[in-house]
């Protein structure tokens, strides 16, 4: 069905992750980098709260890219700067956790990081197996100050605006390093020349000393990536990377974060709305519709698949090459709903061919459970509330009130 | 956003009840969207009704101001403000109603200056609509007696604002002075709005060799101190000109300096619109470089330059008043609150006479006005912004 | 950044010869020319003008001549040598007087200048970050005051209420016993001690209109992307502030010189008139009342050139802060 977009054969990295599945079976049972449990970002505007993120629930196993998908406007990049503690006012995160585990005692992946970096990387963490709740801490603060641009960096959607034009690329670089680092002028600046090879920007001695303005788009994004890693994160989120790109930049940022990804024991959290993308670079995917996590799965799961309606509506939207390419793309009927009114029960049901009437519409779907730590949020995946769904009305109206959380 | 092949989700509108409320908050007239963010600003509202309030006083001075402007009554050089009181409780039993007290005016016979003490026994009635005795041709075209409010009898004079050195009423001065002063900002802005809408919009539109020619122009204006120029040009007028040429005239000169600022504005909008989509479209269309202008581009803006205008006449008065506070620029018979304030100059009079300030407080209170209604219009001028 | 210089120099040439023109247009706009005003004025003090003088001053002035040989002419005299013309009000050449009074306009001008700034720059600050806290209200309300009232407005009720609550005279530079003296510290001090009454009046204005600015520009700032991206790289809160919106920010603030500027010398013609301040203005104010053209012309024309002359100081300090605008003429 979806053959041209089909992660396998695109290309030799992830088939070579595939290779490594038993593996993170195995891991999978470790704790996961980062566990998201039922985050809410709400927005107090004057019309009051919008809910960006509403109940998000994700996790972020180690070594694996996770990719988040939706349409604009579903939460994703909200749900990106609430790990960081960038949501700016009049927005706050209002309930849940961030979970952030950096040490689960598993000390493999640091000694194969060939950056210098990690040696003095695992200080406080190394004893402490509790992990950190990011969204308990202040977003102002001290502790979570440490952590950005540290053990967790960022890149971002407009790589010229994200850069200052008052500042070279070498003092932006230098700044960064030293602020985590202990680390003189000088060796800050080898390391940002190293940092900026690395990234594949040519005459990288030159260009330490350029201004944002004076680099094109591209650049500015490698330099922005070359900062990112420059302390050597154990996770990377990527919020839209490439959307303000050209298409052939677009193409060599990814394969570019694909790379450092694979080099090193990074986790990489990729927002995009690009189903090509996530097909080529993702292990996991994460598909968002209005604030909640409709589905969890690895790649494979959700491209050949899908359980939830939306994801399939989602897949189905993609014009597909060979037989029957003259057909038009197949559309999701209706449109999102303004986030002010948000439908009760589902956010998806008024758009549903598959929505049940009398539980869709009323009560929020249960999240379930399947096989390979997959998650779908819907109500046909709960055997139970179909059931007695058929049953009758009043039926309905007991369980899912037992059922709801 | 980039169009992606990816989520064409958003193709196909089936209408929903959530939809069509939504829609109609969309299809909304802008004015009307500019008028409704107006109201959100409280002090521009504030700002829009003191604003109106005077433009009526300045409509109706004839009728508004107890006196005309130069009658003068020599027994009360520098006679203070009198109080507006209500209830009297003289010897003969309490008394109620507008009314004030009358002076003792006293001369001393060495410094020949008078002053003046309450006399609570003379009590002078107040009324509204009041019938003066002296007529008054209202806008120069028929005659009254009527005013807003004076003494019962029309004999009798009051000073509620005080008076001059003449003993001329300072508060219908005032009056007269509001409709010079905000007059000379309207017509002054009107102008500087021509010259500034024409060549911005020019050097904006077409760019290029006419736009850096047009700037430098501007920026030569701007570089300058505006005072000393409209002193010059303002001390050049001649003597023998009437009041009416020297007001016009003093307008121009005002006018002249005033329009680099709107000139600005003009050209950015016209800049940043050129490279709209609706822009080339209209142009691909076939439309001619006037309609397009006139027709397509022009409305997309009016609310950004009436904001505008409105923030330039607060300028106009506070540089009217400037010249004439110096005596360059209007000149008696003719009352701005300028002239007014020319009085007011020495600080002997001031020390002695410190209501002649208060024409001061009239053009504060109308620059704030207006500089609240203006920032309020900018805000709101652009409905579709957050 | 040399290129930058040399460019905006070349800028100010036309610049200048315009303005060099507007005040000579301003010197021939009365009616009459120069020598029959001076002769009227001779003669009314009971002196004539004999042929030879005549002749000299009809040469000197190229009068007669077509109106641009009268403006090379006047042009030349000053670039040669200096020689702005003859102020026959005061009867003395007119780059005497102006020598005279220029100094203290410059000093209050720079003073009144840096007042601004250090009035300006903490309380605009403050408002951005604090938006709409009770600072912010109070700071903002007294900018909309500052903007509204005519500065000579202030300088009024200032001398009012000094004269009314503390029987002192505010004005003037100087008190009576230093105004002749020599300059010694006491006369300095005497000075500064008077100083602040027309700096804080000429100052309010523009320090308003500052606050204003930096306060728009910092709010936009605040939530630029870099701003995020530097607070997604862990630096801390008071350094990202100063380091990056606040430096972006600041660019506006430096090129405020340029407005800041002509309305100074503008405000200081009716300040310096209220407060009688031995500056340009009020002579300026008195040249133009008694139709002493050459004197009106040369102030125009000096004071003119000096805005202009610090508008480019102010883009050459913003070229050098400013990597875009250094960069962009490389």
């Amino acid at each position: 069905m979806i053959d041209t977009a089909a992660p396998r054969h695109e290309k030799n990295e992830v088939f070579g992750k595939d290779m490594g599945m038993d593996e993170s079976v195995a891991s999978d049972e470790r704790r996961p980098l980062l566990r998201i449990e039922s985050l809410k970002t709400h927005f107090f505007v004057d019309d009051g709260p919008v809910r960006a993120v509403d109940g998000v629930t994700l996790t972020v196993p180690r070594g694996k890219t996770v990719c988040i998908v939706g349409e604009s406007g579903c939460g994703k990049s909200i749900t990106g700067r609430s790990v960081m503690g960038l949501v700016e006012h009049p927005g706050r995160v209002v309930d849940g956790h961030i979970w952030w585990s950096p040490a689960d005692g598993d000390q493999r992946s640091s000694a194969g990081g060939r950056n210098p970096l990690r040696r003095s990387r695992r200080h406080a963490a190394d004893s402490d197996q509790d992990a950190v709740d990011l969204a308990a801490l202040d977003p102002r603060g001290e502790a979570l100050r440490r952590i950005r641009g540290n053990e967790i960096s960022m890149v971002f959607q407009e790589p010229m605006a994200s850069l200052s034009p008052m500042y070279t690329i070498a003092e932006q670089l230098i700044e960064t390093i030293r602020l985590h680092r202990r680390m003189s002028k000088r060796d800050a600046y080898r390391l940002g020349v190293e940092l900026l090879t690395r990234v594949g920007i040519p005459r990288a001695e030159q260009r330490m000393n350029a201004y944002s303005f004076q680099l094109s788009g591209g650049m500015c994004q490698r330099v922005m990536i070359a900062i990112a890693i420059a302390c050597g994160p154990k996770l990377l989120i990527a919020d839209e990377p490439t959307t303000a790109l050209d298409v052939t930049t677009q193409a060599r940022i990814i394969d570019l974060l694909a790379e450092i990804q694979a080099e090193t024991d990074m986790s990489m959290m990729f927002i995009t709305h690009d189903l090509g993308v996530v097909a080529q670079i993702a292990d996991e995917v994460v598909v968002m519709y209005l604030g909640t996590v409709v589905e969890q799965g690895s790649v494979e799961e959700i491209f050949h698949d899908p359980k939830h309606p939306y994801t399939r509506a989602l897949l189905a939207s993609i014009p597909k090459m060979g037989v029957g390419a003259r057909k038009r793309p197949e559309t999701i009927r209706g449109q999102v709903p303004h986030p002010l009114n948000r439908p009760a029960g589902c956010p998806f049901h008024p758009r549903c061919d598959q929505a049940i009437a009398g539980v869709c519409d009323t009560s929020e779907p249960p999240t379930v459970e399947l096989p390979n730590g997959r998650r779908v949020r819907c109500v046909l995946y709960d055997r139970e509330l179909v059931t007695t769904a058929a049953k009758g009305d009043q039926a309905v109206e007991a369980t899912s009130g037992g059922t709801d959380e | 956003m980039s169009v992606q092949t990816t989520l064409a989700t958003e193709s196909i509108t089936d209408s929903e009840p959530a939809q069509t409320a939504a829609d109609e908050v969309a299809v909304a007239r802008q004015w009307r969207l500019v008028w409704r963010a107006f109201l959100r600003h409280r002090l521009a509202v504030v700002g829009l009704v003191v604003m109106v309030i005077i433009y009526l006083v300045a409509i109706f001075a004839e009728f508004v101001a107890p006196y005309s402007a130069t009658q003068f009554n020599s027994d009360y050089p520098y006679a203070p403000p009198q109080r507006i009181h209500l209830i009297d409780h003289s010897a003969d039993g309490t008394h109620v109603g507008l009314f004030v007290y009358g002076y003792k005016a006293k001369l001393d016979p060495e410094t020949l200056k008078s002053t003046f003490t309450v006399d609570t026994s003379n009590r002078i009635p107040l009324t509204l609509f009041a019938h003066s005795t002296q007529p008054y041709r209202m806008w120069g075209l028929f005659n009254a007696h009527l005013h807003l409010i004076g003494p019962k009898d029309g004999h009798t004079q009051v000073y509620l604002l005080g008076a001059d050195h003449n003993g001329r009423d300072l508060l219908s001065r005032l009056i007269y002075g509001t409709r010079i002063s905000m007059s000379v900002g309207l017509i002054g802005v009107g102008l500087a709005f021509v010259l500034g809408l024409v060549l911005g919009g020019v050097s904006g539109y077409f760019g290029g060799r006419t736009d850096t020619l047009i700037q430098r122009v501007v920026e030569f204006f701007m570089s300058l101190p505006t005072l000393p120029l409209w002193m010059g040009l303002a001390a050049a007028l001649p003597s023998s000109w009437g009041s009416l040429r020297r007001y016009f005239a003093i307008t121009i000169i005002l006018a002249i300096m005033a329009w680099t600022g709107l000139a600005r504005v003009t050209r950015g909008r016209f800049l940043s619109l050129r490279e709209e989509q609706f822009v080339t479209a209209a142009r691909l269309d076939g439309n001619r470089s006037g309609r397009v202008i006139f027709r397509h581009m022009l409305p997309s803006f009016t609310s950004y330059l009436i904001a505008s205008l409105t923030l330039s006449v607060p300028g106009m008065i506070l540089a009217e008043t400037s010249l004439s506070f110096l005596g360059l620029g209007l000149q008696e018979p003719v009352v701005s609150w300028g002239v007014l304030l020319e009085d007011a100059q020495n600080i002997r009079v001031v020390a002695t006479a410190p209501w002649l300030m208060l024409p001061g407080v009239a053009v504060v209170i109308a620059v704030l006005a207006l500089n609240f209604v203006g920032d309020g219009l900018r805000d709101a001028a652009d409905p579709y912004k957050r | 950044m040399l290129t930058y210089i040399g460019r905006r120099l070349l800028y100010m040439v036309p610049t200048v010869i315009l303005i060099s023109m507007v005040a000579f247009v301003i010197i021939q706009l009365p009616p009459g020319d120069y020598l029959t005003a001076l002769a009227a004025q001779l003669s009314q003090q009971g002196q004539s003008l004999d042929h030879a003088q005549l002749v000299t001053l009809e040469h000197r002035y190229g009068l007669g001549q077509p109106i641009y040989v009268q403006y090379g002419k006047w042009i030349w005299a000053i670039l040669s040598h200096g020689d702005f013309g003859q102020s026959f009000e005061w009867n003395r050449p007119v780059s005497a007087l102006v020598s005279q009074r220029l100094p203290m306009t410059i000093v209050l001008g720079f003073t009144t200048v840096i007042f601004t700034w250090i009035v300006a720059f903490p309380v605009g600050i403050y408002s951005a970050i604090r938006q709409y806290s009770p600072g912010d209200y109070v700071a903002t309300t007294l900018t909309f005051l500052g903007v509204a009232v005519p500065n000579f407005l202030i300088a009024l009720v200032l001398m009012y209420l000094g004269y009314r609550f503390f029987g002192l005279t505010v004005g003037g530079l100087f008190s009576p016993d230093f105004e002749n003296a020599g300059w010694n510290l006491g006369k300095l001090l005497d000075l500064f001690s008077h100083l602040w009454v027309p700096v804080v009046v000429l100052g309010a204005a523009g320090a308003a209109g500052l606050v204003r600015t930096l306060r728009a520009n910092l709010l936009d700032e605040l939530h630029m992307p870099y701003v995020v991206a530097a607070r997604a790289r862990g630096v801390p809160e008071r350094r990202l502030l100063f380091r990056y919106p606040l430096r972006v920010a600041l660019n506006p603030f430096i090129s405020t010189i340029g407005w800041v500027l002509p309305t100074l010398v503008s405000g200081e013609i009716v300040v310096a008139q209220v407060l009688s301040l031995p500056t340009t203005g009020p002579l300026l104010l008195e040249s133009l009342e008694s139709q002493d053209m050459y004197l009106a012309g040369s102030l125009i024309l000096i004071v003119s050139v000096l805005t202009v002359v610090g508008t480019l100081i102010s883009d050459i300090c913003l070229a050098w802060l400013d990597p875009r605008v250094r960069l962009r003429y490389k």
